[in-house]
């Protein structure tokens, strides 16, 4: 199991989450030209080491949260809110 | 090596058993091979194989970093399967289930193929129009024993699944692949590797690839644990570590990412289930068999999360035991005797690759996803063939990493671009 410390909820166990995928991605703009929009939904750096990915607090305060993982170790580096203006609305910790 | 035939079996026994050969040579490496093939699984073993046996080549390397048949080789629930659906999956495991039924002859060496049927459990209507039409694609394409089978007919053939009006999911029928079942996975690895060494193949062990020296647009040599060699042409089969290599070419990003997947054996039962048992239904997947040894081998979804860790989690064998005892609840006193978990290419689209590179003399075999135990000899077929020829057969012809430009996706399951989706 691994333990996940939620900025709004605290430190939970990870079968409260749902695992989004790699928060490292940035879309492009809708106009971009096709091969843009092709590397950014088709290809990963799938990283063996420290990546951030995002996770949804499904089971808890439902927020969308970015991890710093260890994809060889499951260890957890940083917690933070995927969208930093809710979390200083609602006071979490960053 | 000795071959095994009746008589040296019989002339075996009578001499207490000392006149067998080691089954494969343990050669130091040479400078240089015409052919590398990296990754000592069933693929990598299989494609050299068939690179001598089929094409005639010579002067050939399979390098592992680790010991035959220790990665997904050993970890994967042995089922053997051809009820794909998609044009392009459709025929590649067909001739591959073909290449299966005469493997252990093939081979001399006994693979323990067992066509014992697969049966995929349906639980509604829906269900049931939607495996008609896949099984029906089947028939129309060569593959006479898919069948769709009723209540009746399922009870009579396994008495003992949860045939409750009041479970949460009622049996409604089954999707019945009739030459389907299971092998033994060591033995798949070791016959390969055996009728390859003896064909003069070099398996390294124990050689794991730390670089890749590139001369422009061409592999020229590989660093690895056991010192620089020099190589004609290169082939990845490192389904799970796919990116890690790629990496190393200097060739940038793939449409993969790395999960794990779990398995789990029980201990040794009296003969239960003489099938391969599929649930699948509102989010709970769950695959069951028994091996010859009498140990219930079962497995499940993904751990979600993407991980190169060669371990699971807790939450997902919780969530695989409740799959079990929901179709199979005769099993609620059974302990489990070890679970453990592989890592896996997952792919976009939830279908692999066979296919030519950005690099000239760069082939790569990746993206297995949940089924490359059964892909396994027609993945060395096809991966051989494009070495030696130098193009894509016209079966592989779509398995290249440019699929998602041209806007094909080979989606099994239509759950889009999500890697964790496609179990």
């Amino acid at each position: 199991m691994i333990r996940i410390s939620c900025p709004f909820c605290g430190p939970r166990d990870h079968s409260e989450f749902s695992y989004g995928g790699d928060g490292s991605i940035t879309y492009p703009a809708l106009d971009a030209p096709m091969q843009e929009w092709h590397d950014a939904v088709f290809l990963r750096e799938n990283i063996c080491g420290v990546q951030i990915e995002t996770w949804q607090h499904v089971n808890g305060c439902r927020m969308w949260l970015l991890v710093e993982r260890d994809t060889m170790t499951h260890e957890i580096h940083s917690v933070r809110s995927a969208h930093p203006g809710m979390a200083a609305a609602l006071g979490a910790e960053q | 090596m000795t071959r095994f035939t009746a008589w040296n079996v019989f002339w075996q026994g009578m001499t207490g058993q000392k006149g067998w050969t080691r089954q494969w040579r343990d050669p130091e490496p040479k400078s240089h091979y015409d052919v590398i093939v990296v990754g000592g699984g069933l693929h990598g073993l299989a494609t050299a194989y068939y690179l001598s046996k089929n094409h005639g080549m010579k002067n050939i390397a399979v390098l592992e970093k680790g010991w035959l048949g220790g990665g997904n080789a050993g970890r994967n629930t042995t089922i053997v399967r051809s009820n794909y659906g998609r044009p392009g999956n459709r025929e590649f495991y067909e001739h591959s289930l073909k290449l299966w039924e005469n493997l252990s002859h093939e081979l001399n060496y006994n693979v323990m193929f067992s066509q014992r049927s697969h049966i995929a459990l349906l639980h509604s209507p829906a269900a049931i129009d939607a495996a008609s039409r896949n099984y029906n694609t089947m028939r129309r394409t060569g593959a006479p024993d898919a069948e769709i089978w009723g209540l009746d007919q399922l009870k009579k053939t396994v008495p003992h699944l949860n045939y409750a009006p009041d479970a949460r999911f009622p049996i409604m029928g089954a999707a019945v692949q009739k030459r389907a079942g299971t092998a033994r996975h060591d033995a798949v690895a070791w016959g390969y590797a055996r009728a390859a060494d003896s064909r003069g193949v070099d398996i390294i062990q124990n050689c794991a690839v730390t670089g890749v020296i590139r001369d422009g647009g061409k592999v020229t040599a590989l660093e690895t644990s056991r010192g620089k060699i020099t190589a004609g042409k290169v082939a990845f089969a490192v389904a799970g570590n796919t990116s890690r290599l790629w990496q190393m070419a200097g060739l940038g990003r793939l449409p993969i990412e790395s999960h794990k997947l779990q398995a789990f054996v029980s201990e040794p039962l009296k003969p239960l289930l003489d099938q391969v048992v599929v649930f699948g239904v509102g989010g709970a997947h769950f695959y069951i068999s028994q091996s010859d040894k009498g140990g219930m081998v079962f497995g499940g979804d993904l751990d979600w999360y993407k991980s190169y860790a060669q371990r699971g989690n807790l939450p997902m064998v919780q969530d695989v035991a409740e799959a079990a005892m929901s179709v199979l609840p005769c099993l609620g006193r059974v302990r489990l005797l070890r679970h453990w978990s592989g890592v896996m290419d997952m792919s976009m689209d939830g279908s692999h690759f066979i296919c030519k590179t950005p690099l000239d003399n760069l082939y790569l075999n990746a993206g297995w996803n949940y089924g490359g135990f059964k892909a396994s000899p027609a993945s060395g077929w096809y991966l051989a063939d494009l070495i030696a020829n130098d193009r894509p057969h016209k079966m592989i012809e779509n398995f290249d990493l440019k699929r998602f430009e041209r806007g094909l996706q080979i989606d099994e399951r239509g759950a889009g671009p999500d890697p964790k989706l496609h179990g």
